[in-house]
């Protein structure tokens, strides 16, 4: 292009670029000026930007970035975010934290803020394994309804909370169920016979020879827990097993299996990890979810 | 064969046109001086009304005129609007608008000439204006004079004016969505919601760019209203018109002569130099006419001068100009055509159905909302358990007691989580949406997959109800 010479559009008096396509020409019209300046002005601010803010990633022989004089931190301000919001919450939070769980349910207002933070809480921490609104899932009890493994009184929903089930902690929920088939106490046989028998508590098949032989075994060996008309245990977290209701499912297969692997599934204490006023909030969005338990 | 070479036309005019100053003359007359009291009074309700107080009780803020945003109301007066009914808003936008063609279509652009708070702000930036740099000739000879001492106090004073209503302005805007008093205590000590600040800094900006700097390219190059106005307008339309059968041909008149055989026009361009608009309202209807009536008192003003009748230039109709250059007789203005009786009819019916609605709209609401993960739960005794969070707005001041009704499907157990079996009653406080829980328990034979439950909020007092039809989940049988 070295060689270009000037050549002025005859028809506005422009230079062009000299470029063509197909006899086209391209004008070289300035750039607007306000435009120009404001591009100026971007590249000036570019280096007020590195000065003022991190802008640079780690050059050989730097450790991190370029912090910048301003010393700013998106971690920094999040966590401000967050300590202002907890800080707007306290009042009422310490409210929470002295009104008893029924005195809490009773008063209007202490609900209302109660089942609101409760709920943001369960969306964030329990939704992920008991779903959105505790429908449950396979493995995952279901808060909506009325079998309660721990108990499903505001006391029972708390301590479970914060303790959690089968954690590293005294006061945790704990029962062990031995895993009857992998551990040899039982054989294939008596095992598919057993789940026979449990299936005929809750009416989900007729009874039968084998089922007679399953009560047998059941009687010896399952009974501490469950108890013998196998109506469970929630002190030792024992499901009823004549109910409607099952956690792993109830079919032939899925009960064989309970049986000869156990589950024991485990929940965490949320006492590490949440302040008092919010598993409070929780025990009463949980309990608000079914109606939770008032006979036990 | 040669091609045309692309050449502009010899008269092409520059597709930008500089702007040209306009230094407006003050008149005396009529419509100056109702401008001015027009002036007086639109500046007086912006910046009066926020402090109108409307007492409604201790637990309601006590400003007459309120967008509360951070509470989620509107209030006007007696009115109180929440957010679920903002479609009030809309019926009073419909209704400004309407009004605003009824009123065109009766009086022509007044809204532009008069009212428009561009046309406000601008005449009150004109008056400061006239008050440090004189009036036309003297700020003309001002701006062409080189930099003094003299020149400068006028002209840094008069910026400094401005911007200290511009900022009024801005200062009266933010007024009207927080509690004036208190917002001014908090505004000046610094405590102030950041967006109080943002919004008085764009409306000063606002307000001191268009009314100081930009004025009549404003309403030429950025409002749409005279553009809309063409579609308003018709040869029947009252303008602020130049009587041309009368005053043509124009031209100078000394005092002994006589006025036999030409028009009454002087062509002492006093009409011209009025205008804020720059124009010249001798070359008919104009887009950039704001229709203020300054001519009409300017000429008037000359016209009595050279002991013509008045009314060179006045309000009138295209139409009877046409008519009277003719030789007909001028046709008296019609007040009541089609037009202006649809927009009446109009503006009649919408504010019969805003009146009939906020006069028989309910202070209260029930709304349920239907637990749907999980749908349903089957309890261990077989029985089918839906959940329902209920919202109770009740939008009056005071408390009220409520009792909720389930019907719609046989041996339904329901429960009011937090209150003791069997009790459906519940108060919801004043000003209020309170929030509770209900579940619902059915035996599985009851229900098939397509029932419904009707949920009744009864007040107990008034005997007020509102009723939500809901649906219960169920396991579907076919």
């Amino acid at each position: 292009m070295s060689d270009h010479e000037k050549e002025i559009d005859e028809a506005t008096g422009v230079e062009t670029t000299g470029h063509e396509w197909d006899g086209i020409r391209e004008l070289n019209n300035p750039l607007p000026r306000w435009w120009l300046y404001i591009f100026y002005a971007s590249i000036a601010w570019a280096f007020v930007y590195w000065i003022l803010m991190p802008a640079w990633p780690a050059l050989p022989g730097m450790g991190t970035n370029t912090p910048g004089i301003r010393n700013h931190s998106d971690r920094d301000l999040v966590a401000a975010s967050v300590q202002e919001l907890r800080d707007a919450r306290a009042e009422t939070g310490q409210a929470l934290i002295n009104a008893s769980l029924d005195e809490i349910l009773s008063d209007q207002s202490l609900r209302q803020f109660a089942m609101a933070a409760g709920e943001s809480a369960f969306g964030d921490n329990c939704a992920t394994c008991h779903g959105a609104g505790g429908q449950g899932f396979p493995g995952y009890p279901t808060l909506a309804d009325d079998v309660w493994l721990w108990g499903g009184s505001l006391d029972e929903i708390q301590h479970t909370i914060t303790y959690g089930v089968r954690q590293d902690n005294l006061e945790t929920r704990f029962s062990m169920m031995p895993a009857f088939g992998r551990d040899q106490i039982l054989s294939s046989e008596e095992i598919r016979a057993v789940a026979h028998y449990v299936r005929t508590l809750s009416g989900l098949e007729e009874a039968s020879e084998e089922s007679h032989h399953g009560q047998e075994i059941f009687e010896f060996q399952c009974v501490s827990c469950h108890t013998e008309a196998g109506t469970g245990d929630q002190l030792q977290g024992a499901p009823d097993l004549t109910d409607r209701d099952w956690l792993y499912g109830s079919d032939l297969e899925t009960v064989i299996n309970t049986v000869y692997n156990a589950r024991n599934s485990a929940m965490p204490a949320w006492g590490e990890r949440l302040d008092e006023a919010t598993i409070k909030a929780l025990a009463v969005y949980v309990y608000s979810l079914s109606g939770g338990e008032t006979n036990s | 064969m040669s091609l045309h070479k692309p050449t502009p036309p010899a008269d092409a005019q520059p597709l930008y046109k500089k702007r040209e100053p306009i230094y407006p003359k003050l008149v005396s007359g009529n419509f100056r001086t109702f401008k001015f009291a027009f002036m007086g009074l639109a500046l007086l309700v912006y910046y009066g009304l926020p402090w109108l107080r409307w007492d409604r009780g201790p637990n309601a803020p006590d400003q007459a005129v309120l967008f509360d945003f951070a509470g989620g109301r509107f209030y006007f007066g007696p009115i109180e609007i929440w957010p679920q009914e903002v479609y009030y808003i809309t019926g009073i936008l419909i209704l400004a608008s309407l009004g605003l063609f009824l009123v065109t279509s009766l009086f022509g652009r007044v809204w532009c000439g008069y009212a428009c708070p561009q046309t406000v702000w601008t005449d009150l930036y004109i008056a400061v204006e006239r008050f440090f740099e004189g009036d036309r000739n003297k700020r003309i000879k001002l701006n062409r004079a080189p930099w003094s001492i003299n020149k400068l106090w006028r002209k840094v004073a008069k910026h400094a004016v401005w911007l200290i209503i511009a900022a009024a302005t801005g200062g009266a805007l933010v007024f009207y969505f927080h509690d004036a008093p208190s917002l001014v205590f908090s505004f000046f000590t610094g405590h102030a919601d950041a967006t109080a600040y943002v919004f008085v800094a764009l409306l000063t900006f606002t307000t001191y760019s268009l009314a100081g700097t930009m004025r009549e390219q404003v309403c030429t190059y950025l409002c749409p209203w005279p553009r809309i106005q063409a579609a308003l307008t018709d040869e029947h339309a009252l303008n602020v018109t130049y009587r041309w059968d009368r005053g043509e041909p124009r031209g100078p008149h000394k005092k002994s002569e006589s006025w036999e055989g030409r028009g009454d026009c002087v062509d002492c361009n006093a009409c011209v130099t009025a205008c804020p608009m720059g124009i010249d309202i001798r070359n008919g209807a104009q887009l950039e006419c704001i229709h203020c009536a300054l001519c009409i008192d300017a000429c008037d003003d000359i016209m009595r001068k050279v002991d013509r009748p008045t009314g060179l230039i006045a309000y009138d109709t295209d139409n009877n100009v046409e008519r009277r250059a003719a030789g007909l007789p001028a046709l008296k203005f019609k007040l009541f055509r089609p037009r202006v009786i649809i927009y009446a009819v109009l503006i009649a019916a919408i504010s019969a159905l805003m009146v009939f609605g906020l006069a028989t709209r309910s202070t209260f609401e029930l709304n349920v909302l239907k637990d749907r993960a999980p749908a349903f739960v089957q309890l261990s005794d077989g029985r089918i358990q839906n959940g329902y969070t209920v919202k109770l707005v009740n939008k009056q001041a005071d408390t009220r007691a409520i009792h909720f009704e389930v019907s719609g499907i046989d041996d339904a157990e329901v429960l009011l989580v937090g209150e003791e079996d069997g009790v459906m009653d519940v108060e919801v406080e004043g000003e209020h949406v309170d929030r509770f829980r209900l579940i619902i328990k059915i035996p599985e034979e009851n229900v098939d997959g397509n029932d419904r439950l009707r949920i009744v909020a009864i007040d107990t007092e008034t005997g007020e109800q509102d009723v939500n039809l809901i649906p219960f989940s169920s396991p579907r049988r076919d």
